[in-house]
């Protein structure tokens, strides 16, 4: 792939770490009556856009799941759902990405208890701005809806009508600071 | 390999504990049950008696529960349910809820039953129960119905097909507790 000096159709060349501070690797499921989120705490991207393909890597310590009782954070980290024991990361790796103005499709796959499935992650990129420690920064939002059993994530507790508490399809959000490597 | 065995039933002639000691002869040689005799002295679940350090009963389960490799739980079921004292003794164990020591234990479930179900809601309860405690709840079953006609005199299981299911129910277990190994080196 050539590298084009278009840079509303091309992603900004360089190596990209992540600011793992201002990141978030989130999710959002609807649970009860509404929306429940969380997050994980640690979390590790790159974005290599040099010669080649350009390739987004991310993962996410199941360990450092961030919700607002610690016993369920212990829940979520149990056989009933992540298991953290056996699988501890979440994991992407992308096979394909495309940029239109700020629109940007991520094609990948993701890994979630250990089992990896296709995915599409579409979002918004912004270009190169200079922070004022005058280093160069990019950001990327994404996100994507999964359904968690196809992942073998499948706890439920049934409602009085008979429906499930808690939905199967859950939404993936990440907004991730790079910045670029020396 | 340590397999603790925990009988729902506080009976000396339980048909719970039979099961237990039929899935004992079922485990290979490098595997080990132990029977938790404790379960009667477990007091009842108050939160003001949930103190460092435990009560001794209750330190004592803890401990047998962190020191096994694997459990198989054999329960009768009381009025459709897990009998009360086995629930006693688990509420003790899931605290304190986040690091309790049931976590990631891989765990199986069998039922024995004078009537014609075999304990299946009592069993079904507890897995419920269990998996929310943090533990790797075994899939499959064991459902001895009718239970004074499948143990002879002496307490042996006699029914082939239910000791048929019985070992690939222990054989599910030490997969688990294999796994759980591999996983942790």
């Amino acid at each position: 792939m050539s590298i084009t000096t278009d840079t509303r159709q091309s992603l900004p060349v360089g190596t990209w770490a992540l600011d793992p501070v201002h990141s978030t690797i989130g999710f959002e499921v609807d649970y009860l009556a509404g929306a429940f989120r969380g997050q994980f705490r640690e979390v590790s991207a790159r974005l290599d856009a040099g010669d080649e393909t350009p390739v987004l890597t991310g993962s996410a310590k199941v360990a450092s799941v961030d919700v607002k009782d610690e016993n369920l954070a212990a829940h979520l980290q149990s056989p009933d759902f992540f298991d953290v024991e056996r699988y501890p990361e979440l994991s992407f790796e992308s096979s394909d990405i495309e940029r239109d103005e700020d629109r940007i499709t991520v094609r990948g796959g993701i890994t979630i208890k250990g089992v990896e499935r296709p995915v599409e992650l579409t979002g918004t990129i912004a270009d190169p701005i200079t922070d004022p420690y005058g280093r160069e920064r990019i950001g990327l939002k994404l996100e994507t809806t999964v359904d968690r059993t196809e992942f073998g994530v499948k706890w439920n507790v049934p409602l009085p009508d008979g429906k499930p508490a808690l939905a199967d399809e859950v939404k993936l959000v990440a907004d991730l600071y790079f910045l670029q490597e020396a | 390999m340590k397999v603790l065995g925990i009988s729902g039933s506080l009976r000396r002639d339980s048909y719970n504990t039979k099961l237990l000691r039929a899935a004992e002869e079922l485990l290979p040689s490098d595997a080990k049950l132990e029977l938790y005799r404790g379960l009667k002295a477990v007091p009842p679940y108050d939160e003001e008696d949930d103190v460092q350090p435990a009560l001794a009963p209750v330190a004592a389960l803890r401990q047998a529960v962190a020191e096994a490799d694997a459990i198989l739980i054999a329960t009768p079921e009381y009025n459709a349910s897990i009998p009360g004292q086995l629930k006693n003794a688990l509420d003790w164990v899931s605290r304190p809820i986040a690091t309790n020591t049931m976590r990631n234990k891989p765990v199986a479930v069998v039922g024995a039953s004078t009537g014609a179900f075999g304990a299946v809601w009592a069993q079904a309860e507890l897995r419920k129960v269990l998996a929310t405690i943090g533990a790797r709840v075994v899939e499959g079953d064991v459902a001895v119905g009718h239970a004074p006609t499948r143990f002879d005199e002496e307490g042996h299981l006699v029914d082939d097909d239910l000791r048929e299911q019985l070992a690939e129910v222990v054989d599910a277990l030490l997969v688990e507790t294999g796994a759980r190994r591999l996983v942790a080196a």
